[in-house]
């Protein structure tokens, strides 16, 4: 059986120094299978500012909080990479359990840090020290605990792993309903009145927008008002809120409010078999579940040390590469309707994404919610007729459609004088708020994970990174295309040469056995850098299981994206982060 | 006489007008208006909505049934599609948007999440379905429905709208033009201003019950 091995991490010399570069103060992570560098609280920021500056491991990506309830203690794991490429560099900060549980913040040194630390201060009560605005991201102020940890129950809390003793195997079940106090998903304190609550409201929201409110001491003094966007609104692309605070109709100071969707993916993740996840991960980036499952399963077939059958490598490069073709002319469709050509461009788009659609949904059964991927491989073969359609959209209508789209907006003079020269970010400052995908590469900064450090089969591709140098909105839109033409050039290999075979390296099995430890697995995503990091003890469900979403990443610098520009130009810097709500919110 | 038989009533035009005059019902007419304007609120919550917008494009195209003018404001929206998972956080909002809007108002949960919380329903931000606060009008099951699935419950709204009548309908009576929802509250978890007292009772309860359990765990330490 011809397969292909996973991309293990071996262990570089540059990872090696940082021990030997701190001895007696940093330590190397010696639990069986997990890697990186224990680094005491006291040390975190010169310990970063030397691996940032010395190491050169620039973009920090991932920022994860750990509950270790057993052993009475707090891990907070950072992953770093370097934007020239090559493997990541873990470390990660371990404190007592007990309150305050407190670790340094690192937003001096990567600003990008700012939303991932207040997430982790939200669901897992980890206070950053030196953190400017440490309010609370997904849930409201005023809420009642830290919903990720252990010892956090939910109203309707039934179990603490799936499946169920109650619906497994005889098939019993009650309404959750029925064993709630209040018969409803709600949990109060002890002797709650609720006549004499006082709700907080946005009181500390609009505490964090009131520098900018502040009276002109100097000239003519003019009003400066608070304009909330959303949750409802046409161009918010779902429910983000933005409290802008403008001065005329220009952008003084912005805040995003999100959380208007978290669906508590991680706590519900948690408590799922390994299997049972890849059904929610669907339903992150509901645009492009195909990718949403290719990180997870990457990451759990690390976890579990397993191949991948060749077929199906093949299979999920196609499926990904489809997945980004469809989102990039729907984001073209949508920045074009964000503009206020409302409709038009946006049908053309939808027109060639249920095409795309009607390929999912002939392999998998479903045209959004694909679930399509399983570990070592795929759930089902393609059949002959699908292949020979994936061929014709792609070596004919494909190339026809995104050259018609081409041509109809590119030179399109309102389009050009809307987009160009509206700066969005510059390379330094994208990749220190960690910044990646399209927005990133679009600065100049030619990082793709599928080159960086590439995944699955990759490395047998032809294709470029492509980049564009100006950074504004119109290298944005330049960008998608562009990498339509890139994703169009590695289908067309993959289809020549994907071979026959099995789709699956492993058994069909409703429960994998997952031995203890904890993986990384990145793609590149239409969006970003999308990673699910998986904390296995060897039991059926994950300890921990962290996503981390490129939409919620991406927006940390959109108060810099957005300050001094117009309101009317707010919807376009917005849209083309291309952020999706289910993603962002989690 | 039954609403069916005065809506098709058998007179007999002369063949003369027969193309310029037809006899209905006041009821018939209105409906019928009604039933084919109905402007949906531009509203998505999750993945549903993808699927909502997709219904309205070229392939499944929901203009044919006169509900293609999505309304970004509510007061000009006949119709909310609850278009996906209903979090704690977002429905202040959505009560809110279901205030402004106008009589008639028609509400469709769309999806396994806003009718009971689907796959979702065991999470601490999720309401286990809109209905426990809106009046919901029709449900569409799948995750997400696809197209057809919308288009096929929106047939079913306008089949629920022709058997409306004029003289019965709740906005032409008497009393208030629409029944307000109370806002809820974000508290220590979410408040219904509805239930205020049956909160109270209940958490004191549960208070009862921690601190008996406190006393008997108390009692086995001293005994032994």
């Amino acid at each position: 059986m011809a397969t292909t091995l996973p991309h293990t991490e071996t262990t570089q010399p540059s990872t090696l120094d940082l021990g030997a570069r701190f001895p007696g103060v940093v330590s190397a992570d010696t639990r069986p299978s997990f890697k990186g560098w224990i680094v005491p609280k006291e040390n975190l920021i010169e310990v970063a500012t030397v691996i940032r500056d010395e190491f050169g491991y620039d973009l920090l990506s991932n920022v994860t909080g750990v509950d270790y309830f057993p052993e009475n203690k707090m891990e907070v794991v950072y992953h770093a990479y370097k934007t020239t490429g090559g493997p990541g560099l873990e470390f990660k900060v371990q404190v007592p359990r007990e309150d305050p549980v407190e670790v340094p913040s690192l937003i001096n040194l990567w600003p990008g840090v700012d939303f991932q630390e207040r997430e982790a201060w939200d669901l897992l009560g980890i206070k950053f020290t030196g953190h400017p605005d440490l309010r609370r991201i997904l849930m409201w102020e005023g809420y009642e605990g830290h919903p990720l940890r252990k010892d956090w129950k939910e109203p309707f809390h039934e179990e603490d792993f799936k499946p169920f003793k109650s619906r497994w195997p005889d098939g019993q079940f009650y309404y959750a309903e029925e064993k709630n106090p209040y018969q409803d998903n709600l949990k109060f304190p002890q002797d709650f009145d609720p006549e004499q609550w006082i709700p907080e409201g946005d009181a500390l929201l609009y505490g964090s927008l009131a520098r900018y409110t502040l009276p002109q001491e100097d000239g003519l003094g003019t009003d400066r008002i608070v304009l909330n966007m959303g949750p409802q609104h046409p161009s918010t692309h779902g429910v983000f809120r933005a409290a802008l605070t403008v001065e005329g109709e220009t952008i003084v100071g912005l805040k995003p409010v999100i959380g208007y969707l978290h669906r508590n993916h991680e706590k519900i993740g948690e408590r799922n078999t390994y299997i049972q996840n890849m059904p929610f991960t669907d339903r992150l980036d509901y645009f492009n579940s195909m990718a949403n499952n290719f990180g997870y399963a990457l990451a759990v077939e690390k976890l579990m040390n397993i191949p991948v059958a060749e077929r199906a490598d093949y299979i999920r490069v196609i499926m990904a590469e489809l997945t980004r073709v469809q989102n990039h002319l729907v984001f073209i469709g949508n920045l074009l309707n964000d503009l206020g050509a409302m409709y038009t461009p946006a049908l053309y788009a939808f027109e060639e994404r249920e095409l795309v659609l009607d390929i999912f949904e002939a392999v998998s059964g479903a045209r959004m919610m694909c679930n399509y991927f399983r570990f070592g491989g795929v759930v089902r073969d393609v059949p002959d007729d699908v292949m020979q359609k994936i061929k014709d959209l792609v070596y004919e209508r494909l190339p026809a459609k995104t050259e018609e789209m081409d041509r109809f907006l590119t030179e399109n003079e309102i389009l050009v004088s809307r987009l160009k020269g509206v700066h969005v970010i510059d390379s330094e400052t994208a990749v220190r708020y960690s910044m990646t995908g399209p927005v990133l590469r679009a600065t100049g900064v030619p990082y793709d994970i599928r080159r960086a450090d590439p995944y699955s089969i990759y490395d047998r591709f032809e294709f470029d990174v492509v980049t564009r140098t100006n950074g504004d909105l119109y290298d944005n839109y330049l960008i998608r295309l562009d990498e339509i033409w890139q994703s169009l050039r590695i289908l067309q290999q993959a289809i020549k040469q994907i071979p026959q075979g099995p789709i699956n390296s492993q058994k069909p099995q409703y429960q994998v056995r997952v031995p203890a430890g904890e993986a990384y697995g990145r793609v590149e995503s239409p969006k970003g850098e999308l990673g699910f990091y998986v904390i296995s003890n060897g039991k059926p469900n994950p300890w921990r299981y962290h996503v981390r979403a490129p939409s919620f990443v991406n927006i940390t610098p959109l108060e810099q994206i957005c300050l001094g520009k117009k309101i009317a130009d707010f919807v376009a810097l917005f849209g083309v982060i291309d952020v999706v709500m289910g993603e962002l919110d989690r | 006489m039954d609403n069916e038989k005065l809506s098709l009533p058998q007179y007999d035009i002369p063949q003369d007008i027969q193309n310029a005059v037809t006899v209905t019902t006041l009821d018939r007419l209105y409906n019928w208006g009604r039933r084919s304007s109905v402007w949906p609120l531009m509203f998505g919550l999750a993945c549903c909505a993808i699927e909502m917008i997709v219904a309205q494009t070229a392939r499944f195209d929901m203009a044919r049934f006169g509900m293609e003018v999505m309304r970004p404001t509510p007061r000009q929206a006949d119709m909310m599609i609850v278009a996906g998972t209903v979090t704690k956080k977002m429905l202040p909002p959505i009560v809110r948007l279901y205030n402004q809007m106008p009589e008639p108002k028609y509400v469709v949960a769309m999806g396994a999440c806003a009718s009971s919380g689907g796959p979702f329903k065991e999470g601490y931000n999720v309401v286990a379905g809109i209905d426990k606060f809106l009046p919901v009008d029709v449900y569409i099951p799948g995750c997400p429905p696809t197209p057809q699935a919308l288009i096929h419950g929106m047939i079913k709204l306008q089949e629920k709208i022709d058997r409306q009548s004029i003289g019965k309908v709740r906005w032409y009576r008497k009393g208030p033009d629409s029944v307000e929802v109370p806002i809820p509250i974000l508290g220590p978890d979410l408040i219904d201003p509805r239930r205020n007292p049956e909160i109270k009772d209940a958490a004191a309860a549960t208070s009862r019950a921690a601190t008996q359990e406190g006393a008997s765990h108390g009692d086995n330490a001293s005994s032994h």
